[in-house]
């Protein structure tokens, strides 16, 4: 606690990200206001250019370490937070951005930019937990917004935070809706992804792309068995594992598998 | 910082309230501005590179993931490139509700810059947060303006943050009739609100600063530009979108990871909702084009401190948008026409809250991308605002350091720059300079 405020005090940083995640924490509208009043908001530059310094009591990161300033910066900010809490694919995963992970980072900077000498960056994008201790992991891309009040709530009264890491296919078939890989053929990552969205893509008739990034223990392998058997080839098939948690150990795993 | 200094430079760390961090460097030297720099320190993310040999159909997911405040922005532009690529047109309903989710955008992201990220600075408030202690009311009006552009994207596309609903050619899934009525009160309640909002910030304090700008926005025959149009400028453009890189270059400098868009080799120009409303201020409806002039604005605006009332001009025009597509809505036969690949390039603009988006990419008969160019609205922006500095600050150059700050910062947040589009930036530093 902040002795000065006596409210516990929040720390929203920023890494490399589209800020999505904090956006959805902003998108919050019905709770914003009162959560304003449960907490000090000491450093949120996205909401507000008032900033307290640290000890923070709870820090909200978002975003993928992949510049060395970035490495150093993610150890400061460790120092100053009680409890770290990574939000979103980038910082549980590297994000998007990890695909350079599998590439050479050097052709990368050569096909954006015409004065790669102007360009510092790392070889790769990393999770934010491959860098400093993470207490908790809040997945998504972008996190939701039930579960970021969840995880603020559970740190304010001191308890683990609700988040089941079931697949999303359990909740799809609590919601009995219709599985678009029997009915249709869609190749859906259903039932290797982690459950939290809200079962977005499956309601909408399209098959599940991973967001969440992989549940806990995922069957990624009779997964590939599946798809391959209703006619996907190797690369498609690695492919849909190389999207936005393409970095994700068991994703990553996957896709490279018909290399090894 | 005294009046006496000759010679100083300014700094702004870290600069708050825009999207995607930034800074900006100010060097002053016997009392003239000599140098201004926006830092854009933002992680280069390289989506054109990781774009390449990526499936066509997943451009509009993928760039979507540059900009988590106008995804949608993204999926429109990648998808009529990888349209026009195909040769493929998408009309009528579908059409309509593309429009209606675009305008949902523009309610969500205009409402969060103008109550939470820029009116503040008017009002002399550190965040919007802090302006709900004394304006509860103005601020929960401004909230709740932008859960109901929230509550379009999310109808329409899922969720209003990298909505899953959108693909080449047009949705996975559309909506019932009755869920489209479901929002009609609510797009009421916004259209009565954006008023008021307009009227508010039509009573801020705007300083003395008009500027001849070179603006550049899409235009259309018949609508407000959102999703199609020729990109035209106040000054004689008038080109089809696949002229854009015969026109338009962009170079790469040093304190920055987002390239500088030059027009012609050489001018500046600004995007923007300010540029779409003068050079299209006759294709708004007549309730919108006499709320601006009750607020005292004519068809042309040339101070960009006004761009706030801009802003709250165009959420009054989104929401009677989308209620004209709700009012006229009939579901269509197919979610979505089939866009079968061919080798060709395709260009794509559309108008993002922030600006001017172009896409343009070059697939194989496979669908497989090969080349990718993206040219997001903050890094157009970019000179406009380093050369706005230039003129801004020796007006206020004998104001304290602070207050000299908040000036710029304020002047910066006109352009409502989104930093994180990979391609971004903000930080003010002031430096003393013997």
């Amino acid at each position: 606690m902040n002795q000065k405020t006596a409210k516990p005090t929040l720390a929203v940083f920023k890494f490399a990200s589209c800020d999505g995640c904090q956006l959805t924490l902003l998108n919050c509208e019905d709770a914003l206001l009162p959560l304003a009043d449960e907490i000090e908001i000491a450093h949120f530059l996205e909401a507000s250019s008032a900033v307290l310094p640290g000890p923070y009591d709870v820090t909200l990161v978002e975003g993928s370490i992949t510049t060395p300033h970035d490495a150093q910066r993610i150890q400061e900010i460790r120092k100053q937070s009680k409890k770290l809490i990574s939000i979103g694919a980038c910082a549980t995963a590297g994000g998007i951005q990890a695909l350079r992970n599998f590439k050479n980072v050097d052709d990368f900077i050569s096909v954006v930019y015409a004065q790669p000498g102007y360009i510092d960056t790392l070889a790769t994008a990393t999770a934010i937990s491959e860098h400093v201790r993470v207490d908790f992991e809040l997945r998504g891309c972008p996190i939701d917004q039930k579960q970021v009040i969840e995880v603020l709530t559970a740190l304010l009264q001191g308890r683990r935070p609700d988040i089941p890491s079931h697949s999303l296919c359990v909740d799809c078939k609590q919601r009995g809706l219709v599985c678009v890989t029997v009915a249709q053929g869609t190749a859906c990552l259903g039932p290797v992804t982690h459950a939290g969205c809200g079962v977005l893509c499956p309601a909408c008739e399209r098959g599940c792309y991973g967001c969440f990034g992989p549940m806990e223990t995922p069957n990624t392998r009779a997964l590939r068995t599946t798809w391959a058997r209703r006619g996907m080839t190797d690369a498609e098939i690695s492919q849909a594992f190389k999207g936005i948690n393409a970095n994700a150990p068991a994703f990553r795993k996957e896709h490279d598998a018909p290399k090894r | 910082m005294h009046q006496s200094d000759d010679n100083r430079s300014i700094e702004v760390g870290a600069l708050a309230r825009v999207e995607g961090e930034g800074g900006l460097d100010v060097k002053i030297k016997k009392g003239r501005v000599t140098e201004v720099k926006l830092r854009i320190f933002e992680p280069p993310r390289f989506f054109e590179a990781f774009l390449l040999e990526r499936d066509f159909t997943e451009a509009p997911d993928i760039t979507a993931r540059i900009c988590g405040i106008c995804p949608v922005a993204y999926q429109m532009s990648a998808s009529h490139a990888m349209e026009d690529a195909c040769g493929i047109k998408v009309e009528g309903a579908l059409r309509d509700l593309r429009r209606m989710i675009y305008c949902g955008e523009w309610i969500e992201s205009h409402a969060l810059h103008v109550y939470m990220l820029h009116a503040p600075d008017f009002l002399g408030y550190e965040s919007g947060i802090q302006m709900a202690k004394d304006f509860p009311d103005i601020v929960e009006r401004g909230l709740r303006l932008k859960k109901i552009g929230n509550a379009l994207m999310t109808l329409l596309g899922g969720r209003s943050v990298h909505p899953v609903n959108l693909r080449l050619g047009g949705f996975y899934r559309v909506p019932a009739r009755a869920q489209m009525q479901a929002l009609k009160a609510d797009l009421e309640w916004a259209k009565d609100a954006a008023l008021q909002t307009v009227q508010w910030t039509a009573a801020f304090d705007f300083p003395d600063f008009e500027q001849d700008y070179t603006f550049v926005s899409l235009r259309h025959p018949e609508e407000y530009p959102i999703n199609a149009g020729r990109i035209v400028s106040n000054k004689g453009l008038d080109i089809a979108v696949r002229e854009y890189t015969e026109h338009f270059t962009e170079e790469h400098i040093a304190h920055s990871t987002a390239l500088h868009s030059r027009l012609e080799g050489e001018t500046l120009y600004f995007a923007g909702p300010m540029a779409r409303y003068n050079l299209n201020f006759d294709r708004l409806p007549a309730a919108v084009q006499s709320a601006a002039e009750a607020a005292g604005l004519g068809p042309v605006c040339r101070n960009p401190f006004q761009g706030i009332i801009v802003r709250s001009l165009e959420i009054l025009y989104a929401c009677e948008e989308a209620l004209r597509v709700l009012e006229n809505y009939v579901p269509p036969d197919v979610p979505a026409v089939a866009v079968v690949p061919r080798s060709a390039t395709g260009h794509g603009c559309t108008e993002a809250p922030r600006g001017l988006l172009y896409h343009r990419y070059d697939i194989d008969e496979n669908g497989k991308i090969h080349s990718a160019k993206i040219v997001p609205p903050t890094s157009q922006n970019q000179r406009v605002i380093e050369n706005d500095l230039y003129r801004l600050i020796p007006q206020y150059i004998d104001f304290p350091k602070k207050a000299l700050k908040h000036r710029c910062e304020q002047a910066i947040r006109n352009y409502d720059p989104c930093i994180s589009c990979s391609t971004h930036f903000l930080d003010l530093r002031i430096k003393e300079e013997d």
